[in-house]
């Protein structure tokens, strides 16, 4: 067998626009994915990251712009043509086809011998764990086995390239942490690169080597996971990845790498200027600050803020205290095991605050 | 399961379909009962009227008429049915709208009218024979209606909609993902069709070959119409026999044979379409 042996073929996307009519799906997006990594397009619904997987997968042409696989372009190739694996939301399985069948399915679309056809099936149902399962019907398997045969029809034929569009989104909690373990075992014995589009900020953090976050039809922020969730480069990054609090104010000072945030209810914060835009933040401005629950400390300090009313949140492994600051924004905080609802005061480390300059696109403003 | 519960679901479901049930006895069951035992009687049992039957050639004629006269009609609205199912099914918007006009318009209409517009267009000087004859085509006009392929035509587009409804059906219901995931496994077009989507519309095919095999084997007004004597079928044999001879009991006997024939095609459709779906499955 010759499974192993394959590398992951490098994906170029250069300038791809998408338009439906007046609006624009994906908008001039240039991404280098490396061979042999495993990157995630992570965004929220509407954020273009299903168009762009789309158009790496050949179901979609690209009104701008080129996408080449292994140095070959292959922007208007059809997708019979691109030799990627894909594996779909729904699975996609053949129902008139046995779990076999379905598994042989691409290497009779390349013409393999049946012999080396049985191989291979019975090799691809092992390394999914379903040995034995390949006289099955579709139907007579759980989701999490249907996955299982859907991954091991879209490697059997060692893609170098493998799509993934939302693939776990069906399955409950338990199941879809254990097959993330799995597919990220899969791909390193593969050696394949995976595209993998979720709107699971975890999933992507658990999975990837690199994230590239979409809104807007734009990628925001392309980073590994550790640098977008303490350095995210943009408001909307650090609201969408993990849990933050937003605090709106005007720019009092900046000093020494040190913001000075006034905020509506007379407060005075501080963090440290980030983002793209951190040039444009200047006293009198108006900026935005982002602080992670778990970066927040109860007890009066500099910079400190009332937060009022707070409830506890019990959540198994954590327990946070969710109030309000004084403009009425909520505010929400890791308790510790001494803590108690009610009022509080809290403070953090201003290095690990973020100040981003206001834009216009302020997410939260609306809750 | 509780148990009372069950009972009086039951109960309840019985209530429900007991109208039914009761205009199906009186109106349908009993007349088709007494019409079927009446061949078997004179006053006492006799099967003299199928010995009339079978020792007749023309009824013989008539049946087989029946029989390959449906058969053609089937495969000509499979043919021309088929691919007016995948395109209703695959146009999104006004274009899917105005296909599905085109299929149900006619449904709607009675088939007495869309016969006598058939009439209108095949007769000897009818629209079909001046335009040829205006185009210098054909010099006399051609004997069009009255014969077998008036009567397929007509019947054909009688009963296209029974044919195109289920396939349409079935392929609407097909995740459209199937086919991407075809694709994107190395699949052409073609290959898709054959592989994925032909096998999971095949359903629909059969209840289509059904509903349109089973019309066209009683069909009676059509033939009747456009056929003419030289083309008589089974329908119209039977219709002549209780409404000019008024000879019941030989009506029943054809009515009895065209029973069984039927039953006997849909319980070797469906045995056939079984066997397929088991070697399908053990492949």
């Amino acid at each position: 067998m010759s499974q192993g042996t394959v590398r992951g073929a490098a994906v170029t996307i250069s300038g791809v626009s998408r338009r439906y009519g007046s609006v624009t799906a994906v908008n001039d997006v240039s991404l280098d994915v490396r061979a042999g990594e495993f990157i995630s397009l992570l965004g929220p619904s509407g954020s273009g990251k299903t168009t762009l997987l789309m158009m790496i997968a050949g179901f979609e042409i690209p009104d701008d712009g080129t996408i080449a696989i292994g140095g070959r372009d292959m922007t208007r190739v059809d997708p019979n043509h691109r030799n990627l694996g894909m594996v779909f939301q729904k699975y996609a399985l053949f129902p008139h086809m046995s779990v076999a069948e379905n598994i042989a399915f691409p290497l009779q679309m390349r013409k393999v011998g049946k012999a080396d056809i049985a191989a291979r099936v019975a090799d691809a149902l092992a390394k999914v764990q379903l040995a034995g399962y390949g006289g099955r019907q579709i139907t007579q398997l759980s989701g999490g086995q249907q996955q299982r045969v859907a991954l091991a029809r879209a490697t059997v034929f060692n893609p170098p390239v493998i799509l993934m569009d939302e693939p776990l989104g069906a399955l409950d909690k338990k199941l879809r942490e254990h097959m993330q373990i799995e597919i990220k075992q899969l791909q390193r014995q593969l050696g394949a690169t995976v595209i993998y589009v979720t709107h699971d900020q975890q999933e992507a953090l658990t999975m990837s080597d690199r994230v590239a976050v979409m809104n807007h039809g734009v990628i925001e922020q392309l980073s590994a996971p550790r640098d977008l969730y303490d350095e995210p480069q943009s408001i909307f990054v650090a609201d969408f990845v993990g849990d933050t609090n937003l605090l709106t104010g005007t720019v009092h000072a900046v000093e020494n790498g040190i913001v000075a945030l006034d905020l509506p209810g007379g407060e005075r914060v501080f963090g440290r200027p980030a983002g793209r835009t951190r040039e444009a933040i200047a006293p009198g401005g108006s900026a935005v600050l982002s602080i992670r629950p778990e970066k927040v400390r109860p007890g009066a300090g500099p910079g400190s803020i009332a937060v009022r009313g707070g409830e506890l949140i019990y959540a198994g492994s954590d327990i946070s205290i969710v109030g309000q600051t004084r403009d009425g924004r909520p505010f929400k905080f890791r308790a510790g095991p001494a803590d108690a609802a009610g009022d509080a005061t809290v403070s953090w480390t201003a290095g690990d605050a973020l100040v981003f300059a206001a834009s216009g696109d302020m997410p939260g403003a609306g809750r | 399961m509780s148990a009372t519960g069950a009972s009086i679901g039951t109960r309840a479901s019985w209530l429900l379909v007991t109208p039914l049930i009761v205009v199906l006895v009186f109106a349908f069951f009993w007349p088709i009962a007494n019409l079927l035992s009446r061949s078997f009687f004179n006053p006492d049992f006799s099967l003299d009227k199928y010995e009339t039957l079978w020792s007749q050639q023309l009824y013989w004629r008539v049946f087989g008429r029946s029989i390959w006269i449906s058969v053609a009609c089937c495969v000509i609205c499979l043919v021309v049915g088929y691919p007016v199912a995948y395109a209703m099914a695959r146009l999104t918007g006004w274009r899917g709208l105005v296909v599905a006009a085109c299929v149900l318009v006619p449904l709607w209409t009675s088939v007495l009218v869309r016969s006598y517009s058939w009439i209108f267009l095949l007769q000897r000087n009818g629209v079909v024979n001046s335009v040829l004859q205006d185009l210098g085509f054909i010099g006399r006009p051609l004997q069009m209606l009255y014969t077998e392929g008036a009567v397929l035509v007509a019947m054909t587009h009688v009963l296209l909609p029974f044919m195109i409804l289920p396939i349409f059906s079935t392929l609407r219901g097909i995740p459209p993902e199937l086919s991407l995931a075809a694709r994107n496994l190395g699949a052409g077009r073609a290959m898709t069709f054959w592989k994925v989507t032909l096998p999971l519309s095949l359903p629909g095919v059969s209840t289509g070959v059904l509903f349109v095999f089973i019309l066209a084997l009683g069909f009676y007004i059509t033939p009747a119409m456009v056929g003419g004597p030289k083309t008589l079928m089974i329908g119209t044999v039977i219709a002549q026999q209780v409404t000019e001879l008024l000879d019941w009991r030989f009506a029943g006997a054809l009515s009895t044979v065209l029973l069984v024939l039927t039953l006997l095609v849909a319980v070797v459709f469906q045995r056939a379409l079984a066997v397929e779906r088991l070697s399908g499955h053990a492949s």
